[in-house]
């Protein structure tokens, strides 16, 4: 039976295997149908007729990690690293009977590379579905607080 | 230590025939000089009249690195002002964009303007009389800049009172524009989307040469394109269809030989684009009942050749650069001599399909964001170039692929499409327009 915990337990995880760089079971936690959505816009409603800044599904997940491990991924010489700290997700929905559930999560992440280090500030929003006994990401929502300022490069995944 | 100031001589020895010197790269005296000729003296993009629809509606810009504003009128003309008060010097407007009402009204003291720049009032108005105040320029309201025209929607102004007209700046390369436009059924672009913004830690001139570098997409790209082609043949499984995404993608990896058939086309004053013949966007897929929607607009001929125009990048000197066959417009910002914002706007074709819209917003942020693992690579060589160029073994930078001696400046033609012509046709011009408002600068304006 799936719990608040199992939820929470689940994004810390998930956190963690980011973290570790365990890019291969980090992808396993999705859903076939899961999608990576970095909005731009304040509340946006649409990830694909509004502007953002990475709407990815699976293929395109793949792409990106089958890159980072590329003889000639330039611009991963050296290697980026991550750091997630996570608040206490905030459950908004644990139905298992309508097999619903939700949390948003209020993070700081790093991602250094060489002498540089980046800091970003927002929400994780987490659109779960259970398959089997297990939680998979249907939706990963990265709302930053500052979306609309121009970064440097984002390497890796919040 | 002044090595430039305003001695045209020494700005135009940073520019060989097919080398320049990297003191153009990196030199803090070299951008001021850029930013106090080479953008006050050239016509500079905007924003669009889109994003001017309704009376009071206002957008901030930077020209070089003078803030400007543009705004609506009640009478529907579009004026544009150095964004300062008269006053004091505090901005008016201080959003990207936005609706002023009727007026603007300066959040320091309160004085007000109409939305065509005049003044409206003053608090205690009384305090001026007999002050000699209506002989300073603050009675005459927002400082106004008079070379302003709207091209077909797109805005472009030229600081410098004088200086070579509009039509004689831009001549054929307003063909990229006119190509964009003409792609909406209902000849209108509207820009509806923020822009997505990307820092860089580069000198602008770099991004802007990149736009018509053919040499390195299969190089410095391999790693994203080739992983996506390469993700996609070992997944596609029973798949007919190639998804958006590597569509978009995979033609980055085009060998040499494509761009060099596709080609390249150069106008006078530093514009000029890749893909002539063809391009990295000609075999996209085609949206359900968009040329249906053409044909019936323009008739069948005409639509035919609006759509068989797939010209890759087009750049405007001195920086942007129009993707017409996307809908796109990327905004070189600089910032500093090693710092540029990069803003990269999408436009809604007007009455066409919503994929066409959806396509156009993908390629952004597929390779215009600081998401983009295209932009990553692309930045990456622009931050090695930053550092290297700091080297003193080397001073010059080599731009010499193709080069014909006795090459003349500011022609129209059509090249091999991995030449270099284009950056050293961006670089006469370059020297042309740093030193035109100098004495003997180094060519006159034709």
């Amino acid at each position: 039976m799936i719990s608040e915990k199992t939820i929470t337990d689940f994004i810390y995880r998930e956190a963690d295997l980011l973290d570790t760089m365990q890019w291969q079971a980090w992808l396993d936690l999705f859903h076939p149908e899961g999608r990576y959505w970095m909005p731009l816009e304040w509340q946006q409603q649409d990830p694909v007729l509004q502007p953002s800044l990475m709407y990815e599904d699976l293929l395109l997940m793949k792409v990106r990690i089958e890159r980072l491990a590329g003889e000639r991924t330039f611009s991963q010489k050296p290697k980026s690293r991550c750091h997630h700290l996570l608040q206490a997700p905030q459950i908004l929905v644990c139905d298992p009977a309508a097999g619903v559930f939700k949390a948003r999560t209020s993070f700081l992440y790093t991602e250094t590379r060489g002498d540089a280090l980046e800091r970003f500030s927002g929400w994780a929003s987490h659109d779960l579905v259970q398959v089997g006994d297990e939680l998979k990401i249907r939706l990963k929502r990265i709302d930053l607080v500052n979306f609309d300022a121009p970064f440097g490069n984002i390497q890796l995944f919040m | 230590m002044a090595k430039y100031g305003k001695d045209p001589r020494a700005i135009g020895g940073l520019v060989r025939d097919a080398e320049v010197h990297r003191d153009v790269y990196v030199d803090p005296e070299v951008f001021d000089l850029e930013m106090e000729h080479l953008f006050p003296n050239s016509w500079i993009y905007v924003g669009h009249a889109s994003q001017l629809s309704k009376a009071g509606d206002f957008i901030t810009a930077n020209i070089g690195r003078q803030p400007v504003v543009a705004s609506r009128h009640t009478d529907g003309s579009i004026h544009l002002f150095y964004n300062r008060c008269p006053h004091k010097g505090v901005k008016i407007a201080s959003e990207p964009c936005g609706n002023t009402g009727k007026f603007f009204r300066c959040p320091y003291h309160a004085w007000s303007f109409k939305t065509d720049g005049s003044l409206l009032a003053i608090p205690l108005k009384k305090g001026y009389e007999g002050t000699g105040f209506t002989d300073t320029q603050a009675n005459d309201g927002l400082s106004r800049i008079k070379n302003v025209v709207v091209y077909r929607d797109f805005i472009f102004a030229r600081l410098s009172e004088n200086g070579v007209g509009f039509e004689d700046y831009f001549g054929e390369s307003l063909s990229t524009i006119d190509n964009m436009v003409d792609r909406s059924p209902e000849g209108k672009l509207a820009i509806e989307a923020t822009p997505i913004r990307y820092m860089h830690t580069c000198n602008w001139k770099m991004l802007v040469e990149n736009q018509t570098d053919t040499c390195h997409p299969m190089v410095a790209h391999e790693s994203s394109a080739g992983t996506a082609i390469k993700v996609w043949q070992r997944e596609q499984g029973d798949s007919k269809e190639t998804p958006m995404a590597v569509q978009l993608y995979g033609p980055f990896m085009s060998p040499y030989e494509f761009y060099e058939q596709s080609g390249i086309r150069i106008w006078p004053n530093g514009h000029g684009h890749t893909g002539v013949a063809n391009s990295i966007h000609s075999n996209y897929s085609d949206v359900e009942g968009y040329l249906g929607q053409m044909v019936a607009a323009y008739g069948e001929k005409r639509a035919h050749e609006i759509l068989g125009e797939v010209r890759h990048n087009t750049v405007y000197f001195p920086n942007i650069m129009v993707k017409g066959a996307v809908q796109i417009l990327r905004n070189f910002i600089p910032i500093a001599v090693d710092r540029t914002l990069v803003e990269s706007w999408v436009y809604r074709l007007v009455g066409a399909p919503e994929k066409l819209y959806e396509r156009a917003l993908m390629y952004n942020r597929f390779i215009n964001a600081p998401t983009s693992i295209v932009g990553h690579d692309d930045l990456e060589m622009y931050e090695r170039a930053q550092e290297g160029l700091k080297t003193n073994g080397n001073q010059w930078v080599n731009l010499r692929r193709l080069y014909e001696r006795g090459e003349e400046p500011d022609v129209t033609a059509v090249i091999n499409g991995t030449s270099e012509r284009q950056m050293r046709n961006q670089f006469h011009a370059w020297a042309k327009y740093m030193t035109m408002d100098m004495d003997q600068p180094v060519e006159a304006a034709e």
